[in-house]
């Protein structure tokens, strides 16, 4: 950011034009003392905050929904108001494995992931016939519903509106039990998050990436150049997919239940609530969206167990109204001030 | 040896109306050509036509001797359509180098590329540098595009139909709205373009059409009216009425 300010020469060396550009190139994937500090944050939260693990994994696991959503509207333009289908999906598929399959919850990981990617690519060539918002919202949001639909009906598999029962999960890697206080459960999330964290990363500041940036910008500019739109959007949906799908086996592995709840429209806002309560195209935006949601949600209905929503709207309406690059500034203005002041 | 590009008869109807009626025009290797044409000609249309956005109704278009014509916008794009847009249409939250870069790595095939970081292959460092330094966009390369200056902004449309390494290239009226100030630095910029690629420009502005063009096609009506060199067309009465310098007349 602060590179624009330096004078540079009129005329630069071709040598210094092209260190100018891999600079400019290598900022995205430049790794930011913040983002050590926050991951760091992250995992004192595991030793500092022993009885809070329950309340963690649930912040772990709706970070890493919320992070798959911003992958695909944060870097790719592509709206959703049903991605609740990829997470609830992922629920069952971990519940009916441990129960038809094996106990062990990485396998169940895997087959959640392996489900959610397929319906992703399924369904993601439906948003791409029409590319408005309007209608990606209504092709995704009937795609949830269907899918609910569908689990309610196949009680005989899914166990219907009485929920899954009999979800056992194995010790994880045979030897850590999952334990009533959540211990395991949220160093399991904890490190399943960070590592799809970090490959999203890696995707996002990829030449892949860079094209998903471009199309969500121009995406008649980005035909005209020759870039596959379709296949491009097509792919990021399924790996967003694929993250969605592993954050509900999850929540699946750690609460040992599953029930309709999981594909329940409210998932699929509440994802997009958390979003753009954290901000949306950066990837941390899910996870900070997610603290600050699960917080407040504990905060307010500790305080009145009756009207939490009222003030979670509340809140949500005043961080739209004030706008998110104001709200991220008002660090930096306070700082300014105070210096300026000691100056003075 | 085949044309750069070829259209013939080529036709496009929106209902009653013909917007291209019937054009045949042959665009040879390294042209400089000049397309040009009253309001409402169809000179944007048959751009479109060029380059996929829209369907013919009839007629080809042959790309190098290939037929193009029921190809999409993309690949046409990948076998060597190169446009630029009338209306700036730019990567407004990236930088020129970003831009560029993605134009260039998506030619070389590593636009799919999802494990590596971007930034580290110096082949296409290296073309970045070049092309930045040839659209004099060294001093804004590393700032947002849409915070750059109105003839930056045109100077980069051009270096991202460039990057793509077109065989043919379009350019639709690229000084419209260019400031007189930077007028210069763009028209120095459209004379130094490379040799091997053929252009076609579309243009209101007769003074550039001049400086550019070795080769002028007039358009009424979405139909050819007249063809040749510079001086000819110049000298066309028929050309003078209708367009040049039909004020004149009266």
């Amino acid at each position: 950011m602060t590179d624009t300010t330096f004078a540079t020469p009129l005329r630069a060396e071709p040598a210094g034009i092209e260190r100018r550009a891999a600079r400019d190139l290598l900022r995205r994937s430049r790794c930011k003392p913040a983002e050590i500090l926050f991951w760091l944050a992250a995992a004192a939260s595991f030793f500092l905050l022993p009885d809070r693990h329950l309340l963690l994994s649930e912040i772990a696991i709706l970070g890493l929904f919320a992070l798959s959503l911003d992958l695909i509207i944060g870097y790719a333009g592509v709206v959703s108001l049903g991605h609740g289908a990829f997470f609830g999906l992922g629920a069952y598929v971990a519940g009916l494995t441990s129960i038809h399959l094996t106990g062990e919850p990485l396998a169940g990981l895997a087959l959640a992931a392996l489900a959610a990617g397929l319906l992703g690519l399924l369904t993601g060539p439906l948003l791409l016939l029409r590319a408005s918002d309007l209608t990606r919202l209504m092709v995704t949001l009937g795609v949830a519903m269907l899918l609910l639909e569908a689990a309610n009906r196949a009680a005989w598999l899914t166990g219907g509106a009485d929920g899954l029962q009999g979800v056992m999960i194995a010790p994880l890697l045979g030897r850590f039990e999952f334990d009533l206080f959540g211990t395991t459960a949220y160093a399991y999330c904890l490190i399943v998050t960070f590592v799809l964290f970090l490959i999203a990363r890696r995707v996002v500041t990829s030449p892949y990436g860079l094209s998903l940036r471009a199309i969500r910008d121009n995406a008649l500019r980005a035909r005209s150049m020759g870039i596959p739109v379709g296949p491009r959007l097509l792919a990021i949906y399924a790996f967003s997919a694929v993250i969605a799908g592993i954050a509900g086996a999850l929540l699946t592995q750690t609460t040992m239940f599953v029930s309709l709840d999981v594909l329940a429209f409210h998932r699929s806002a509440d994802v997009l609530l958390v979003l753009v309560l954290g901000g949306v195209g950066y990837l941390y935006g899910g996870l900070i969206g997610a603290i600050a949601f699960k917080l407040l949600q504990d905060w307010f209905s500790a305080l009145t167990p009756q009207y939490w929503m009222f003030w979670m709207g509340l809140v949500l309406l005043v961080i739209v109204l004030i706008g998110r690059d104001r709200i991220d500034a008002l660090p930096r203005a306070i700082l300014r001030r105070i210096r300026k002041e000691g100056r003075a | 040896m085949s044309a750069a590009l070829q259209t013939i008869a080529l036709e496009k109807r929106f209902g009653g109306l013909t917007a291209t009626d019937k054009v045949s025009l042959t665009l040879r290797h390294g042209a400089r050509h000049a397309l040009i044409g009253p309001n409402g000609a169809g000179k944007t249309t048959f751009v479109n036509l060029l380059t996929g956005v829209l369907p013919a109704n009839g007629g080809q278009i042959l790309l190098d001797g290939q037929d193009v014509t029921r190809k999409g916008q993309i690949e046409r794009a990948r076998l060597g359509m190169g446009r630029t847009f009338q209306i700036n249409q730019l990567f407004g939250a990236m930088t020129p180098v970003e831009s560029i870069g993605l134009a260039v790595s998506e030619r070389m095939g590593g636009g799919s590329d999802f494990w590596r970081r971007v930034g580290t292959r110096s082949d296409i460092l290296n073309e970045i540098a070049e092309l930045v330094e040839r659209f004099r966009l060294t001093e804004v390369m590393d700032q947002p595009t849409r915070l750059l200056p109105y003839g930056k902004q045109r100077l980069l449309e051009i270096a991202l139909a460039l990057a793509s390494n077109p065989r043919v290239l379009l350019l639709d009226e690229p000084a419209a709205g260019v400031p007189e100030a930077e007028r210069a630095e763009l028209l120095e910029t459209l004379g130094e373009l490379p040799r091997d690629v053929s252009i076609l420009l579309i243009e209101h502005d007769m003074d550039l059409v001049f400086a550019f063009a070795d080769r002028i096609t007039v358009l009424v009506n979405g139909a050819l009216f007249a063809e040749g060199s510079v001086a000819e067309i110049m000298a066309d009465r028929r050309v003078q009425e209708v367009y040049l310098g039909s004020e004149e007349h009266d």
